[in-house]
């Protein structure tokens, strides 16, 4: 999303806060109807108080599903929850659930993101310039299944159990990612072109973790099967090539180590390492 | 009409509606990608004895395949929707999963389409998965070299089939000449195939026969053994008739190859270009060849 500020509705922080503020009103579902009045008046809850957008930003433009948010947003959650189209660019960190269970349109962060990043994604795209931190395209403890559908790029690193028990859709790391990367992985495909953190994909059923870049230690409940060339990948290639990643694309047109498990679930989940020998 | 000094009849060419469907098979090189076509487009010459028309279209760059290596584009024609599905899966299954290093993917954007790999995966034994990825699912598919890959659904459209022109030449030789001088032209045009070996069919046929069993039998007014025994078609100086047949996806397309080929066809030793018909009950598509020269030939 350009910096282009016509047609698009925007929001200037007024003061940071360490208050927890749940912004699930910033949505370009709701914003794209609104005047610049209605807007002011969605309601937040800062901490406790029940507040609206007017109190903590200032607003201008109305009627637009694209939205500029500029200031660091750590403490605002829920931006872009459930989002069914239309765009988000935020200059600046971005809280928790930021884009949680969105379907549609996109979010582009220049910054950093925490916790829950696009958990439990139904579809749309987030594009993270910064780290992310843990638990992105998760699922939420007690549900079975995160991100089903959606592309989540993450220019930074990622924390812990990154696409926890996602179902399908695809999470790009391009620098490292912390421990149990896909943990309990249902399906969909992470690629981490830095440094794939420690045991990943414990509990993988049918998932994909790709590494291209250095592995940590690997579960010994995983096994390797064969070096060859998984040719679905190269189906990534146009869109790291979009993106950019050009070596990267490359990449995805080599040769990998291909370790099937988690032997202690049904075992039919995988994690390719990019063999830089061949 | 004359070019070249070769009569342009005024007849037309009886074509039939089908249903059509595009592949883009890929493999680690060309040449493995066209043993995959090769085998995959073999035995589909007529719908008469093969049960579709099958044929190789153009070469697909690796820029444009969607993963990225060089690949073939093969065409299927048959003549219900209802064939195309177990055709593909035979097809597939049998001439390019064996094929080694191949994958397959949907060539044709459509409303209509069919589950064929959706099907085939079940040759994974319980060990296949599947990727989506946008909105379209791709299958993999152990196998012994790795892994095969292909597309869940593949596209499938109303088509043509039949289209075609006669060469009546005054040696064998000078129609065969001009008949690979028009399918050199014509395998360049888009969304068509020539179906016959070469792109050329020697023994056209009719759709009678004095055998019962039959519902076929050799086209006897364009034999020239046969010119005094039979109420023949055949001017006195020919000596030989070949014939192209061509399917397409399109009218159009159908319409651009025959203008393309029957002027390539219209050299030295060539007396006539005419087409089959079966007097225009039958086909529903009725390609006159004096108005597509017309008519192409202005566009051109």
């Amino acid at each position: 999303m350009a910096a282009d500020t016509n047609n698009c509705v925007t929001l200037d922080l007024k003061t940071d806060s360490t208050l927890p503020v749940e912004a699930d009103s910033i949505s370009p579902d709701l914003f794209a109807g609104l005047s610049n009045r209605e807007i002011k008046d969605l309601p937040l809850f800062y901490g406790r108080r029940r507040m609206t957008l007017g109190d903590l930003f200032h607003v201008k433009g109305e009627k637009s599903d694209r939205i500029i948010i500029n200031g660091n947003l750590d403490h605002y959650k829920r931006i872009g929850q459930a989002m069914t189209c239309g765009e988000i660019l935020i200059n600046g960190n971005a809280g928790m659930h930021t884009g949680a269970y969105m379907s549609g349109g996109s979010i582009l962060i220049k910054g950093d993101a925490r916790d829950w990043l696009g958990a439990h994604m139904k579809g749309g795209f987030i594009r993270l310039s910064g780290n992310a931190a843990n638990y992105t395209g998760a699922a939420y403890v007690g549900e079975k299944r995160g991100a089903n559908h959606g592309t989540i790029l993450i220019q930074g690193s990622a924390g812990n159990e990154t696409g926890a028990r996602m179902r399908r859709g695809l999470i790009v790391v391009m620098k490292d990612t912390g421990d149990f990367t896909g943990a309990n992985l249902i399906a969909g495909t992470i690629i981490v072109l830095g440094r794939l953190g420690g045991m990943p994909g414990p509990g993988n059923k049918r998932g994909s973790i790709v590494a291209l870049g250095e592995v940590s230690r690997l579960l010994p409940t995983y096994s390797s099967q064969c070096f060859f060339v998984p040719v679905f990948l190269s189906l990534y290639k146009s869109l790291f090539k979009e993106w950019g990643l050009d070596l990267a694309a490359e990449k995805l047109t080599g040769c990998f180590q291909r370790f099937a498990g988690d032997i202690n679930t049904v075992g039919k989940g995988e994690i390719l390492i990019y063999d830089k020998h061949q | 009409m004359n070019i070249c000094g070769v009569n342009i009849e005024e007849t037309f060419a009886e074509a039939f509606k089908m249903w059509g469907c595009r592949l883009i098979i890929t493999a680690a090189n060309e040449r493995w990608a066209l043993n995959a076509a090769r085998a995959a487009t073999g035995f589909g010459t007529s719908i008469i004895g093969c049960g579709c028309e099958a044929g190789i279209g153009k070469r697909v760059s690796p820029e444009t395949t969607p993963d990225g290596r060089p690949g073939i584009e093969v065409l299927f024609f048959t003549t219900s929707k209802k064939f195309i599905e177990p055709l593909l899966l035979a097809r597939i299954g049998q001439c390019i999963m064996t094929s080694p290093t191949s994958a397959c993917f949907n060539g044709l954007v459509s409303e209509k389409t069919v589950d064929v790999g959706g099907k085939l995966r079940y040759f994974g034994d319980g060990f296949q998965s599947s990727k989506l990825i946008g909105n379209k699912r791709f299958w993999r598919i152990p196998v012994m070299d790795g892994e095969f890959l292909i597309e869940e659904s593949f596209g499938m459209q109303k088509a043509i089939g039949g289209g075609n022109f006669l060469v009546l030449a005054k040696t064998q030789s000078a129609a065969l000449e001009a008949c690979e001088a028009a399918v050199s032209v014509m395998k360049d045009v888009p969304d068509i195939i020539m179906p016959f070996p070469g792109g050329i069919v020697r023994s056209g046929s009719k759709t009678s026969s004095i055998y019962k069993t039959m519902n076929a039998s050799t086209n006897t007014a364009y034999c020239p053994t046969l010119r005094q025994q039979v109420d023949s078609d055949l001017p006195d100086n020919v000596n030989s008739v070949m014939e192209i047949v061509i399917d397409g996806l399109t009218e159009q397309a159908i319409s651009l190859a025959m203008y393309q080929g029957i002027k390539a066809a219209c050299r030295p030793g060539v007396v006539s270009i005419s087409a089959g018909n079966y007097g225009g009950s039958l086909g529903q598509f009725h390609f006159h060849l004096q108005q597509i020269m017309d008519r192409e030939g202005r566009c051109a």
